[in-house]
């Protein structure tokens, strides 16, 4: 058997892409890491006392300061004289990040502090039961931004967090889907040999929360890629470096269809424009970093033609 | 052993620096300031070898320093008032994790109304928090208490985080003659920090779990005995530091003419001085009059208190710090440790000087004199009538 850093015998849900992005980054980065992580749904799945999923040293403290620990833990590590032990690997989710603990992770960026931070992205509050976020998607119906006859669900887009963490000066910020665990493992690598403060966002189906099927959780990660609704991709210095090219752009339909939380744009009659405008961001995605493949852009132009 | 007349925030600084802290985080407030900003100086001048992390609030502050205390390392923090509420959550999470902080509070009136002067009430409304909390009488007691408060932290019988408490501007801003040990007293004094459990990759431990209704209950109470257990260990750091050093400023308490007592006043922190005056006075004019300084706040030093009262008709004690509709907090507990004993004093509230409010020997004399229009409610001392119509 694969013998993993992240283990086995945790409580999260069928199909869960936290538990699988949190054990692609454990393993990419070895054993030689010390772990944070916010309070949140990894945290709850994974420590319950007298059992832990973490084979590596593992802290969590609270829901918004996760950041702040990895910035101790790292001085730490570098007043006693000991950094050369360990990387430092802080963690959370999209609303430890990008909203209750934006603070403490924009101190650890400006202080370039020598840690990898992972923001698994799920879009929502799940381990309260689906409430809306600073990550939610346009339009998706959770329990704080639910769909009605008043309401197409969350009414903001998603905050873009690459580019404050880029604001801050990382040298290294990346984005990442556990649809392809290669690329999410190359970059935790590429990462830790960084020195500085590194910003990585992967995005995590969370069947529950998505209403989507368990099974399907790679899929549906894929199709957030293909649609261009999740840009995959590097920035060095302030700098985009590279992207994960698409060769032909799905419809965001297909996306959306494949999930309870987008159904309503389905069954209700202006479903058809809401659905146009989340078409909108993926193709303003798609120009802004440059996802069409040569083959895709040169069909393109000849179309319009 | 070296005599300087230096600022009350020098002196805790001075001493700081002869524990060799690995890790220092704290953030600006009034009247804190000064100590944090000492400390930047001596790491930027390399006469402190310790990490000096400029944070962006005081609950990154607390949070930096539960990481690194979590690593093994030293670790100092200093705040107050806002900062300290700012912190509560940290708080609890740094007690609970059994990490061995060390943190000076410099006393201040919480907002709003907002007010910059010294009171108790922020350190007192953290009671709950799981830390040790020593108040300082002066400026040479709230520098000596610094490193007592390592030792007492980092006791493999205690491992708690341990807030040393001055009152802000009284004894954080004034200057007094103050004796500073030696670096090499220091040392031996305070051996380096061995900790018993720490992230590592030589040993992958996880903290901070999550506990449910079939043991959270026994983690608290492992807290509430570590806590009632460090009270030898209070006992037995200062005893050694008076061995070592010569100065005692009391353990968990400390009397000053209580023995043939029949009124005692009961305080903490920097009024403890301005009694003592006024008991000399009293004293010459013949009244029996005495004082109980609290010392160790947390753990609650009941025995201590019932020891030392039980001889006394009547007890005054003086709050720095109110629990609204209920009354001064110390009152309420000193009040507590009597519950249920055959022989009790009469025990009187008095809430003083709030947000700074002057508290001089007049005031002290005056709470003696008027002792007896104390009814069962705690007094406000010294309001001023037309301001609450």
């Amino acid at each position: 058997m694969e013998k993993h850093l992240f283990l086995a015998g945790h409580t999260a849900c069928y199909g869960c892409g936290e538990a699988l992005g949190a054990r692609l980054v454990v393993d990419a980065a070895g054993p030689n890491i010390i772990t944070t992580d916010a309070t949140g749904c990894l945290e709850v799945f994974s420590s319950r006392w007298p059992q832990s999923a973490w084979a590596v040293p593992f802290i969590h403290s609270l829901f918004e300061n996760s950041a702040a620990v990895a910035s101790g833990i790292e001085v730490a590590l570098r007043a006693m004289g000991r950094q050369e032990e360990a990387k430092v690997i802080a963690q959370g989710g999209d609303g430890g990040t990008a909203d209750i603990g934006l603070q403490c992770l924009s101190g650890m960026l400006e202080r370039g502090h020598d840690v990898l931070y992972v923001c698994y992205d799920n879009e929502a509050y799940m381990n309260t039961g689906v409430q809306r976020s600073g990550l939610t998607p346009y339009d998706s119906d959770t329990r704080t931004s639910p769909f009605g006859r008043a309401s197409w669900g969350n009414r903001y887009r998603k905050k873009d967090m690459p580019a404050i963490a880029a604001a801050h000066g990382a040298p290294y910020i990346a984005t990442a889907s556990v649809a392809y665990p290669k690329d999410l493992q190359a970059k935790v690598k590429k990462a830790l040999n960084i020195v500085g403060p590194k910003y990585l966002q992967v995005h995590v189906p969370c069947p529950l929360g998505w209403k989507s099927d368990p099974a399907l959780t790679i899929k549906v990660a894929k199709l957030a890629v293909e649609t261009g609704l999740y840009p995959i991709f590097e920035m060095e210095n302030g700098v985009v470096t590279k992207v994960r090219k698409i060769s032909s752009p799905k419809p965001v339909t297909e996306y959306l269809k494949l999930q309870g939380r987008f159904a309503h744009l389905f069954k209700k009659s202006g479903g058809e424009e809401e659905i146009k405008k989340i078409q909108q961001i993926a193709d303003e995605n798609i120009r802004k970093y440059g996802l069409l493949s040569e083959t895709a852009a040169a069909k393109v132009s000849a179309e319009k033609e | 052993m070296v005599r300087t007349f230096m600022e009350g925030s020098k002196a805790v600084a001075e001493v700081i620096k002869l524990c060799r802290p690995n890790v220092i985080a704290a953030y600006p407030i009034t009247p804190q300031t000064h100590i944090s900003e000492e400390l930047a100086q001596m790491v930027a001048n390399g006469e402190l070898k310790a990490e000096y992390v400029t944070v962006e609030s005081e609950f990154a502050a607390a949070s930096v320093v539960l990481g690194a205390s979590a690593t093994g390392a030293r670790t100092y923090t200093a705040t107050s008032s806002q900062g300290l509420l700012l912190m509560t959550e940290v708080l609890f999470s740094i007690s609970g994790m059994r990490l061995p902080v060390v943190m000076t509070c410099a006393n201040r009136a919480v907002s709003s109304p907002i007010n910059i002067w010294n009171d108790q009430q922020d350190s007192i409304s953290v009671r709950d928090a799981g830390w040790i909390q020593l108040y300082a009488e002066d400026i040479q007691e709230a520098s000596d208490l610094q490193i007592q408060a390592f030792r007492i932290a980092e006791h493999p019988e205690v491992i708690l985080p341990v807030m040393a408490c001055m009152d802000g501007f009284i004894l954080t801003h004034a200057y007094e003659p103050v004796d500073l040990i030696e670096q090499e007293e220091a040392d031996a004094f305070l051996p380096p920090y061995q900790p018993q459990y720490y992230l590592t990759p030589k040993n992958p431990i996880t903290f901070g779990a999550m506990l449910g209704p079939e043991s959270y209950m026994e983690s608290r109470c492992q807290l509430d005995r570590a806590l009632r257990g460090s009270a030898k260990i209070i006992e037995e750091v200062a005893q050694e530091f008076k061995k070592r050093f010569g100065r005692f400023q009391g353990a968990l308490i400390d009397t000053y003419f209580i023995e043939d007592a029949e009124i005692v006043l009961v305080a903490m922190g920097s009024v403890i001085s301005t009694i003592k005056e006024a008991i000399d006075l009293l004293r010459a004019e013949g009244t029996k009059v005495g004082l109980l300084k609290v010392r160790c706040f947390r753990p609650f030093p009941r025995e201590a208190i019932n020891r030392a009262l039980v001889g006394a008709k009547e007890v005054l004690v003086l709050d720095r710090a109110f629990s609204p509709s209920s009354g001064g907090v110390l009152t309420t507990e000193v009040r507590a440790a009597f519950q249920g004993m055959e022989r009790a004093p009469e025990i009187k509230g008095h809430i003083v000087g709030l947000g700074g409010r002057e508290m001089n020997i007049e005031t002290i004399l005056n709470i003696v004199k008027d002792r007896r229009a104390v009814g069962r409610e705690d007094r406000f001392v010294d309001l001023k009538e037309a301001l609450l119509s």
